[in-house]
């Protein structure tokens, strides 16, 4: 099983890190731009995974932390601000902070209401974000200046696309590392069994709003990218469709497992990509086929990957 | 302040609520009875608003639109329940998010190929339009009057259907423990089909009412939708009463908030950053009004549930 996963891992890390040459030897920088904005997606995707997949936490609003991430970038470059490291610091910080007060008052809820609260809080700062005239509102604002950092370019697309690999690789990493210390074994705990948990002497809500808030902060970077990515800042970041998306792409790839949203990330965008270029109604097809994939695709995409090691 | 126009938009929140309410008395039953949760519910308020227009001009007549236009969705409504949802109600809240989130998609893109993507503005049948004076010098739109009325009706025939009626014994019997009534005989297949079936009227009816308000294209679901939600957690999950007391208390507030909370908010900080902080509040309200709700009563204003 280890040795599957490596090769998994090998294959994938591989591939991402020849694209580029290939991509720019083909002459197709198309590719090279939509491998990085699925990565970034991926980042989104891994974070919801800590909470939905090993937490158990339905969190129908993740991509509100992907416009904090956006915005904070964004409101500080339209103020003159452009260091990268502060700007992302800024929206990793606010994105955990936005994530503790929303986090304390949903994770004291569960089930249906825990999907609704977590949706409405979302919502509600899409709102917010439409009603700041200042930074564009329903039409969103053009990032001017890219974040700037001492060594790294990001208007050169090759640099910013090692940058994104190399910070998804590192939040792969870090999930791995969590999940697997006391701290996600009792996070896995409360999932499988929360009145077992409770009876061994462990309350779930500090483990689980300690993990909201990490999910969060992570989210955040994956906007900050994304805002520097698409170079243009809309509150559609946070619209709950992109919740959705995300919350498929974990759930495509198979939830629980290490690999599993960054081949969701892949597979859905990947899918979405092609649909789009069959018809302009290429939602009518995706849709049916996400009832399809959740009715009998349970496991995911990493799903099929475990099925042939046993 | 003048009162006529306070009193005016206390209207316009009862009947924003009222409409809320229609939305909210299926989403409610549904998620109270089958535990499902249903987020294509805005996609049915959606399809009444379509398929009346579309009947009106068909028959030329307003009313032949409207009743044809209900019992279209309810139909509808019918046949979504059978294909796509049934498998639903045996899965996890996930599965059900992420199908029904797959509905709305196909839903939305469905009403875009046939009808178009551009927003349809409806007429009102002449007798329909004008004003009404309520009292001394305050008009008020027929329409909107007419809406709050019907939705009022609505309202107390849900109740006396739930509460005096043997269906609805069943549907409440069916809300607090659902395997009895399977026990005692009753086919409760049938019984949610039915249930889904009206809730999917009454969110047409819902939409049909507000195509001459607002603008009808696709998506327009999923805008009332979320506040559909708050309105449930305020309530409390298949609560009726609750769905009615949250719907009138988040549209009273939503309305009065975008209409009053600007210029009250001059008074007192500046003028311009009213301008920028009252809508960004009046928009945030009701959800800050949920968090409160919920902060203090977890389970919503009328929990269902006993616990």
């Amino acid at each position: 099983m280890m040795r599957r996963s490596t090769l998994v891992w090998t294959v994938i890390v591989l591939a991402l890190l020849a694209l580029p040459p290939l991509a720019i030897a083909l002459k197709q920088p198309f590719y090279l731009d939509l491998v990085r904005r699925i990565m970034i997606f991926a980042i989104a995707a891994v974070s919801l995974n800590l909470i939905l997949g090993y937490g158990g936490l339905v969190s129908f609003g993740h991509a509100a932390y992907l416009g904090l991430g956006g915005y904070a970038v964004g409101i500080l470059a339209h103020h003159g601000i452009h260091d990268g490291t502060v700007q992302w610091l800024v929206a990793i910080g606010g994105s955990a902070l936005v994530a503790l007060v929303f986090g304390a008052v949903s994770i004291r809820t569960t089930g249906i209401y825990f999907i609704m609260i977590t949706l409405a809080f979302a919502q509600m700062l899409y709102y917010l974000g439409i009603s700041l005239e200042e930074y564009g509102g329903d039409d969103g604002m053009r990032i001017k200046v890219r974040s700037q950092f001492p060594l790294i370019d990001l208007a050169d697309p090759v640099q910013f696309y090692y940058l994104v690999l190399v910070l998804l690789l590192g939040a792969v990493w870090l999930t791995w590392r969590i999940v697997n210390s006391r701290f996600g074994v009792v996070l896995r705990a409360t999932k499988s069994n929360e009145a077992r948990t409770r009876a061994i002497g462990l309350s779930p809500y500090p483990y689980r709003l300690a993990a909201f808030v990490i999910a969060g902060a992570m989210c955040g970077l994956s906007g900050a990218l994304l805002v520097n990515h698409t170079a243009y800042l809309t509150p559609d970041f946070m619209n709950w469709t992109r919740s959705g998306e995300i919350m498929f792409m974990v759930i495509l790839g198979g939830m629980g497992t290490i690999v599993g949203p960054v081949l969701g990330a892949f597979g859905l965008l990947l899918l979405e990509d092609v649909l789009a270029g069959l018809t302009q109604h290429w939602q009518i097809i995706l849709g049916p086929l996400l009832v399809l994939s959740v009715l009998f695709f349970k496991r995911g995409l990493a799903g099929l990957i475990e099925r042939r090691d046993e | 302040m003048n009162v006529a126009l306070v009193f005016e938009q206390l209207l316009n929140g009862l009947q924003y609520g009222v409409m809320l309410f229609l939305m909210a008395a299926g989403l409610t039953l549904v998620l109270g009875i089958m535990n499902l949760v249903n987020l294509a519910h805005g996609s049915l308020y959606m399809v009444g608003a379509y398929l009346t227009i579309t009947a009106a001009q068909w028959t030329g007549s307003y009313v032949a639109g409207v009743v044809l236009g209900l019992a279209a969705t309810l139909v509808v409504g019918m046949v979504v329940e059978i294909i796509a949802l049934r498998p639903l109600y045996e899965r996890d809240h996930l599965d059900q998010v992420l199908a029904t989130f797959g509905l709305i998609l196909f839903f939305n893109e469905a009403v875009a190929i046939l009808w178009g993507k551009a927003a349809i503005f409806t007429s009102l049948p002449p007798w329909l339009s004008g004003h009404v004076e309520l009292y001394a010098g305050a008009r008020y739109p027929f329409y909107r009057l007419v809406v709050l009325i019907v939705g009022l009706v609505v309202a107390l025939g849900l109740w006396y259907v739930v509460a005096r009626t043997r269906l609805g014994m069943l549907v409440r019997a069916g809300a607090s423990n659902r395997t009895m009534v399977a026990a005692l005989g009753i086919n409760i297949r049938l019984l949610y089909t039915i249930v889904f079936g009206v809730g999917a009227a009454l969110a047409g009816l819902a939409g049909l009412m507000a195509g001459p308000i607002y603008a009808v294209q696709p998506g327009m679901g999923e805008l009332i939708l979320i506040q559909v939600f708050v309105v449930i957690v305020i309530g409390g999950i298949g609560s009726i009463r609750g769905a009615l007391v949250g719907a009138i208390i988040v549209g009273i507030v939503d309305t009065l908030g975008r209409a009053f909370l600007k210029p009250l908010l001059a008074t007192a900080i500046s003028a311009t950053a009213a301008q920028s902080a009252g809508p960004a509040l009046a928009s945030m309200s009701i959800y800050l009004l949920m968090a409160i709700v919920l902060a203090l009563r977890p389970a919503g204003l009328f929990p269902a549930r006993g616990g």
